[in-house]
């Protein structure tokens, strides 16, 4: 009994000290792999590369409008092959979920490439989340980018970006309704047109609701009005940065919106509707026109996702607000940047200049066009867009309005989109909520 | 003699010796607990209180630095928005209304459950999955048939002739967050339903006969000893829930944005918003603190009711 308690105590002290001795060489362990990482980390600074070791570049991209995932696998692919010693990995999240994520991510410096939007430059720029990369991109031939392109990145006349992903709100239009209802594309030039062929349309009985706007609860409904408040001359801040969208081509657009409801012209789930909700209704037929980003052509040209004939489907630049004037398009242009954490800006612009570079965007153009001007006179792009796409879009591409460019775009626009819907759900006058909106962009932020 | 003499090497005798062990015995249990103390600490208390004192300042950006100190003016800023209150409003009413609603779905579901029907594993293992099902896959399905354009509640509607056209079932701000409170009870009934059928099969039969003996039917043996004996768990239940509904989040980020017209806004949702979309993380951290003390005035109102339950039962 003695010498089993004997050895029970001395079994327990030999297991203690193993716990001891294993604890310590787990922390040695832990410790050493830390350092490990670290001098990996530091070793594959940004001229590791160059040096012959192996870079590996963590980007975060989005899975919706713009370049499909495939088009971003091809482009990383064929860089990772031009670049053996640079890996990629790319993460891809939804539109909705993207300026969070590179927030969250800047103090741990886990993304070297992220997409941004045209709307954040201001922001992202001024709390030094991404890199000023003015000098980079001035290494590049700019002036053969369209000017539209260029401003995507630029905030007080600095790039913090690259301009990627160039694109606007077209209108689209289901032909055969057009036809059945005996409405010339012609006619379409203007809202009032449009109206016109609306009221035909429906008249005919074709469809309930032939406008469907993408007008949900997010930076969507902010397009479709910045595309009508240019259409309608409007402008979102005057010339001392003051709001200016509640009167004048603002408070027309919003005023716009509404009568298309309440005329039963636009669907009534316009006020929950995103794109993709807006190109899945025309793919099925149940609208005869809309706005939508370039991505609707390859969509709706989908004959295994698409009931309507390829014939049928009509891409045509934006209306303007009257006879003679020119409706610029929303600019839906997004840049890639280069976050402040990333240890291999180097490695970074190199994969960037890859991606934007005019070889590269004019090898991907079906779901996005390229920065570059001579692109749209190279027969290949034409072919492999469609002359339809190119010839609206050399249009429309140099004329494109600007969301505002403010610091606290996310909390103005957040108040600018409730207020839209407020006014669109019939809650207030489109004046009054435009007014609550104006204020909100100057006020409302909490104490500093 | 050997066996003595190890005995006696083995059993520490009483004084010095005992307190050297029980020192010894007392950092062994340190190192053990050391982990779960670092985890703790790391995950649970640190971020508590380092969101305290970001709650105290005017903090703008993501990354550490020197932020101007405001006190308390966060929160009383937060106590003066009327949208503060309008999301505060909006998630009462998801609360009351879909723990309300699960624990009366729940309640049936859990009567059926201890009913003895053939096969009744299957029935059990069937009512379960929705709560297995991730709440981001819940939020999506929902949007999905629930879609205007697209969606099968209006297909299945329209052609079995119970609507004319199409209706937008998430375009209205009310009927939003009632499409949101159906996803929502679909997903929890059965968690309740399970805890309630747990509590039922602790009531012994014997109480049911004696009722039946005593003249009740079913609708009198299930408010006369069902529904008392039962009380425990259910408070238990609107405790968990309550303080769950309170907190959503990731089903109206999925389903509805908190739109239209921040008709689902609940006050997680803009708290989410208010830091991470605006980045005042200050704010945030207040909001967050806020939300808090809702919760905490739930749970003592719950367990207030649990102790008198308690020792009504006693």
């Amino acid at each position: 009994m003695g010498s089993e308690d004997q050895s029970h105590t001395h079994d327990r002290s030999y297991t203690r000290r193993r716990f001891f001795s294993a604890g310590l060489t787990g922390s040695a362990a832990l410790y050493l792999a830390a350092c490990g990482g670290s001098s990996s980390s530091s070793s594959s600074s940004s001229s590791s590369a160059a040096a012959g070791g192996s870079v590996t570049l963590n980007n975060l991209f989005q899975q919706q409008a713009g370049y499909s995932a495939s088009d971003l696998a091809g482009m990383t692919a064929a860089f990772e092959k031009a670049n053996p010693n640079i890996k990629v990995n790319n993460t891809l999240v939804a539109y909705e979920a993207l300026h969070d994520k590179i927030v969250s991510a800047a103090p741990a410096g886990t993304y070297d490439v992220v997409l941004g939007d045209v709307i954040w430059p201001a922001e992202f720029g001024s709390k030094g989340i991404v890199k000023d990369i003015t000098s980079l991109v001035n290494t590049l031939p700019t002036r053969q980018i369209f000017p539209g392109a260029l401003v995507m990145a630029n905030y007080q006349n600095k790039y913090y970006g690259m301009p990627w992903i160039l694109d606007t709100k077209y209108m689209f239009a289901n032909g055969s309704m057009l036809k059945k209802a005996g409405v010339s594309p012609s006619s379409l030039r203007t809202w009032d047109g449009v109206v016109a062929a609306l009221k035909q349309i429906k008249a005919k009985g074709l469809v309930k609701y032939p406008w469907l706007g993408s007008w949900a609860q997010a930076e969507a409904v902010i397009c479709d009005y910045a595309q009508l408040l240019g259409a309608f001359g409007g402008k979102f801040l005057d010339a001392s940065g003051k709001p200016a969208f509640q009167t004048g081509g603002g408070l027309q657009a919003l005023q716009f919106m509404k009568m298309l409801l309440d005329e039963g012209l636009a669907d009534p789930a316009s006020t929950s509707s995103l794109e993709a909700d807006v190109l899945k209704a025309f793919q099925q037929g149940r609208i005869a026109m809309n706005l939508n980003w370039t991505f609707q052509l390859a969509g709706a040209l989908d004959p295994s996702q698409s009931r309507v004939s390829k014939d049928d489907v009509m891409i045509l630049h934006t209306p303007a607000g009257a006879v003679g004037r020119v409706a610029p398009g929303c600019n839906g242009g997004q840049p890639v940047m280069i976050t402040s954490g990333s240890k291999h800006p180097n490695e970074a612009w190199t994969y960037i200049k890859f991606i934007t570079s005019q070889t590269t965007q004019n090898g991907y153009v079906k779901d996005s066009l390229p920065i570059w001007s001579a692109s749209y006179s190279d027969p290949t792009v034409v072919h492999d867009a469609g002359a339809q796409l190119v010839d609206v879009a050399k249009t429309q591409l140099p004329n494109m309005i600007l969301r505002p460019q403010v610091t606290n775009y996310n909390a103005a626009s957040q108040a600018l989109q409730v207020q839209i819907q407020d006014a669109l759900l019939g809650k207030k006058s489109p004046q009054a909520a435009l007014n609550t909106a104006a204020s909100a962009f100057t006020s409302g932020a909490p104490p500093a | 003699m050997a066996v003595g003499a190890s005995a006696q090497a083995a059993s520490p005798p009483a004084g010095g010796t005992s307190w050297r062990a029980r020192t010894r015995e007392g950092r062994f249990a340190l190192a053990l607990l050391a982990p779960s103390i670092i985890v703790v600490f790391g995950i649970v208390i640190y971020p508590i209180l380092k969101t305290l004192y970001t709650s105290l300042y005017s903090v703008n950006t993501p990354f550490p630095g020197h932020f101007p100190w405001v006190g308390l003016r966060n929160y009383t800023f937060a106590l003066s928005q009327s949208d503060f209150w309008s999301a505060v409003l909006r998630t009462a009413y998801f609360t009351v209304v879909s723990t309300g609603l699960e624990l009366v779905f729940g309640m049936a579901i859990a009567l059926l459950l201890i009913a003895p029907l053939r096969a009744r594993w299957l029935f059990r293992t069937i009512i379960v999955l929705p709560w297995a099902l991730p709440t981001i896959v819940n939020g999506a399905m929902w949007r999905y048939f629930f879609n205007a354009q697209y969606g099968i509640v209006n297909a299945a509607l329209t052609q079995l002739g119970i609507q004319s056209s199409y209706h937008a079932w998430l375009s209205s701000p009310y009927g939003a967050l009632n499409i949101v409170i159906l996803a929502d009870v679909w997903k929890n009934t059965s968690l309740v339903a399970f805890f309630l059928l747990a509590g039922l099969t602790t009531i012994p039969a014997e109480l049911y006969e004696a009722a039946r003996v005593d003249g009740y039917g079913r609708w009198g043996s299930f408010v006369h000893i069902t529904l008392p004996l039962l009380r425990p768990v259910i408070v238990v239940v609107l405790v968990l829930r309550t303080i769950e509904a309170f907190k959503v989040f990731d089903i109206i980020y999925v389903m509805t944005g908190g739109g239209p017209a921040n008709g689902t806004q609940s006050i997680a949702f803009y708290t989410y918003q208010r830091a991470f979309s605006d980045e005042f993380f200050g704010y945030g951290s207040a909001l967050a603190y806020l939300i808090v003390l809702f919760i905490l005035g739930f749970a003592v109102l719950y367990i207030r009711l649990l102790r008198s339950d308690t020792y009504s039962m006693a």
